[in-house]
């Protein structure tokens, strides 16, 4: 595997210093191309470990509202695959070490064609892909060409994925794994911190990636709960919360916007402590 | 035209394909409710108490088997083919929705679901959704788009008066893609109770075969009563299509049958040419959309583009992946008519067989139309008149300029 090798760097070092780490996501392109450059180029700065960037979709399936709106707001701004590309080509010519994964669902990858999407992506310095919608009985269709090609493929892991299950989910993943803790779409319910750490104890039982938790955070002290039991706590909803409530009438980017979304990376950068023994 | 196959009838394989369209592209949180449906409808398959049960229901709560009809008065107008109709507009609810919406519910009570959820664009699957909770008693909620509960008001106040939730859906484009997936973010959030009755052959596998196998009494009795009124099979099949259940009803009985034309009508809205269409097929590419691959209607950057018909039971940016694969072997003709000729194929109908069709397989007659004259008198051509035009008479003399 040619892989960059950028993720599992970032983990041992996040272990190394013995604290979880903090990935945030937002929409590639949101909420006008430029605007988001100047979010993307700040992120590492403000305190984000990993960055999760949104491939912006016309129907984002297992999305909530704010980040539904979020995709159609980079959209409607003419955002698309190569401006996202672009957008991860500049971030790595200033930033190698911090790892980029684009996620999103399949057909805007299946319409720019898989293999030229591969290319392009690693080619532009993408670490890995979340794809929503390809589950393992799918793996053939994305997930075995990235990861021959190098590009980690970062699988969900779910409330429903029970232990029968878990061993096909977690095959062919790469990278971390994405435990998304709660059944439902992001942006809406929280898990409790017991259920959160029982299922991460028995995802760690079958895997030796990383678990990164997502789904419902919100807070800096949520964002500490969780990395005492997990690797990494994964935030977006809120943030782009916070890029909405930047917005004037027109839906253009208020002056602040920028920092504003900055701050609260920084703050929920605050919350992460040393992971336990136990995790 | 491909090299013709043994069988058109073996589709999908263990995994849902249809040849590259199909598949199960959903969500890791579905994933084993999905693994979980098909599972029990293979074993609902192998047990005769359950095609048992739905065979009751069919014939005396829906009303089945329904008219083959001849319809002399077009069969005259157009002057060549001997048209039949397959009446399933005479169906309890006024389409063959129900059809479907029985089998689903009777799996869901097999798996012990206490809460249904269904996604409707016309809201004739959401009427028969409401229908088949009303009648064995649990909670219903059905999405529809805001902009098609404004189109279809009556069929929102059925919906009510059977004791369904209708829930509208603002996001997106408020219409029938995006009820689809407010229906999908609820079913990922309630996967323990809930079971989604998809209304038409597309959804992960096994929802396109399974719809298809629920709505195949359509084709089975077509062949039946054919053979009883002409001692023969039939020579042509048309039916309308949006997602394509109807259309696949009455169609895969036959697929195996030689010397038949099967052919399927998309809507074309203001035209192909106008990118205001339906016409997956005809004006789409393959894509991947609502946990399957099939023809779709969209950008250069894969982002899905609205539908627009007349027909808001149409008016979907994609089609069944069974319907993609039958097009992409060559075995069922897909064309396209659009919204003017589709309005006078309704009012034709009225005028001389006295029955008001649905706007949807008023499509499918405007294409009988066009190819009844230059075919034989001894032509025996079937369309399914799949709905009745009840629920569009307000549409209807909205486009003709009538105050109502």
């Amino acid at each position: 595997m040619a892989g960059s090798g950028r993720i599992a760097a970032r983990f041992a070092e996040l272990r190394q210093s013995g604290r979880g780490g903090l990935v945030t996501f937002l929409t590639a392109g949101d909420p006008d191309p430029e605007t988001s450059w100047d979010l993307l180029a700040g992120l590492a700065n403000a305190g984000a470990d990993l960055i999760e960037l949104g491939m912006p979709f016309s129907d984002p399936m297992a999305d909530g509202p704010a980040i539904q709106a979020s995709s159609l707001r980079a959209l409607k701004a003419g955002m698309n695959m190569v401006g996202t590309l672009d957008l991860v080509r500049r971030f790595r010519a200033t930033d190698q070490t911090t790892p980029i994964v684009l996620m999103g669902y399949y057909n805007p990858i299946y319409s720019y064609g898989t293999d030229r999407f591969l290319a392009d992506a690693l080619e532009a310095g993408v670490d890995g892909t979340i794809v929503v919608d390809l589950p393992p009985e799918e793996d053939a269709e994305f997930c075995l060409p990235a990861s021959a090609a190098g590009l980690d493929f970062i699988r969900l892991a779910t409330p429903t994925s029970d232990d029968k299950r878990l061993p096909k989910v977690l095959k062919n993943s790469s990278g971390f794994v994405y435990y998304v803790s709660v059944a439902g779409i992001t942006g809406t319910k929280s898990a409790g911190q017991a259920d959160i750490a029982g299922a991460v104890g028995r995802l760690k039982r079958h895997t030796d990636l990383p678990v990164a938790v997502g789904f419902g955070i919100k807070t800096a002290a949520q964002v500490g709960e969780i990395t005492k039991v997990a690797d990494a706590a994964v935030v977006g909803s809120a943030l782009i919360n916070t890029v909405a409530a930047n917005l004037d009438e027109g839906g253009r980017a208020k002056n602040g916007l920028v920092q504003a979304v900055l701050d609260d990376v920084t703050a929920l950068a605050a919350g992460l402590t040393s992971i336990g023994e136990a995790g | 035209m491909s090299e013709r196959l043994n069988t058109y009838r073996c589709g999908p394989d263990a995994d849902g394909h249809f040849g590259i369209h199909g598949g199960r592209f959903v969500a890791e949180t579905l994933m084993p409710l999905v693994l979980a449906v098909d599972a029990a409808y293979e074993a609902a398959k192998a047990d005769p108490s359950f095609a048992a049960e739905l065979d009751d229901l069919l014939q005396n709560y829906v009303g089945r088997p329904s008219p083959l009809y001849h319809a002399k008065r077009l069969t005259e107008r157009f002057g060549g083919a001997k048209i039949y109709l397959k009446r399933d507009e005479l169906n309890h609810t006024g389409a063959h929705k129900i059809n479907n919406c029985l089998g689903q519910i009777l799996l869901a009570r097999r798996m012990g679901k206490s809460r249904i959820i269904a996604e409707t664009g016309a809201g004739q699957h959401g009427v028969a959704t409401a229908t088949v909770c009303a009648l064995f008693g649990l909670p219903c909620v059905v999405y529809m788009g805001e902009a098609d509960i404004e189109r279809q008001k009556p069929n929102v106040f059925r919906m009510r008066l059977l004791g369904a939730e209708v829930r509208g859906v603002s996001s997106g484009t408020a219409t029938l893609k995006d009820a689809m997936n407010d229906a999908m973010r609820d079913w990922v959030a309630n996967v323990e109770d809930t079971f989604y009755i998809i209304g038409t052959v597309a959804g992960p596998h096994p929802y396109p075969a399974m719809v298809r196998d629920f709505q195949s009494v359509i084709g089975i009795e077509t062949r039946n009563q054919m053979m009883e009124a002409e001692g023969r099979l039939p020579d042509t099949l048309v039916a309308c299509i949006g997602g394509g259940s109807n259309a696949m009803g009455l169609f895969h009985p036959f697929l195996d049958e030689d010397g038949i034309d099967i052919i399927g009508v998309e809507a074309a809205g203001l035209g192909v040419e106008t990118g205001k269409h339906a016409a997956s097929i005809t004006g789409g590419r393959p894509g991947v959309l609502h946990g399957n691959r099939t023809y779709l209607l969209q950008d250069d950057d894969g982002q899905i583009i609205d539908a627009h018909s007349i027909s808001a039971g149409l008016d979907y940016p994609g089609i069944g992946p069974e319907h993609a694969w039958l097009h992409d072997v060559g075995r069922v003709t897909y064309t396209s008519v659009t919204d003017a000729e589709a309005l006078s194929a309704f009012q034709l109908c009225a005028e001389l067989e006295g029955i008001i069709p649905a706007l949807e397989p008023s499509h499918a007659l405007a294409h009988v139309e066009k190819i009844a004259p230059s075919l034989p008198k001894d032509h025996l051509l079937v369309m399914n008149m799949c709905g009745r035009g009840d629920k569009d008479i307000f549409s209807v003399a909205d486009a003709l300029g009538v105050e109502l």
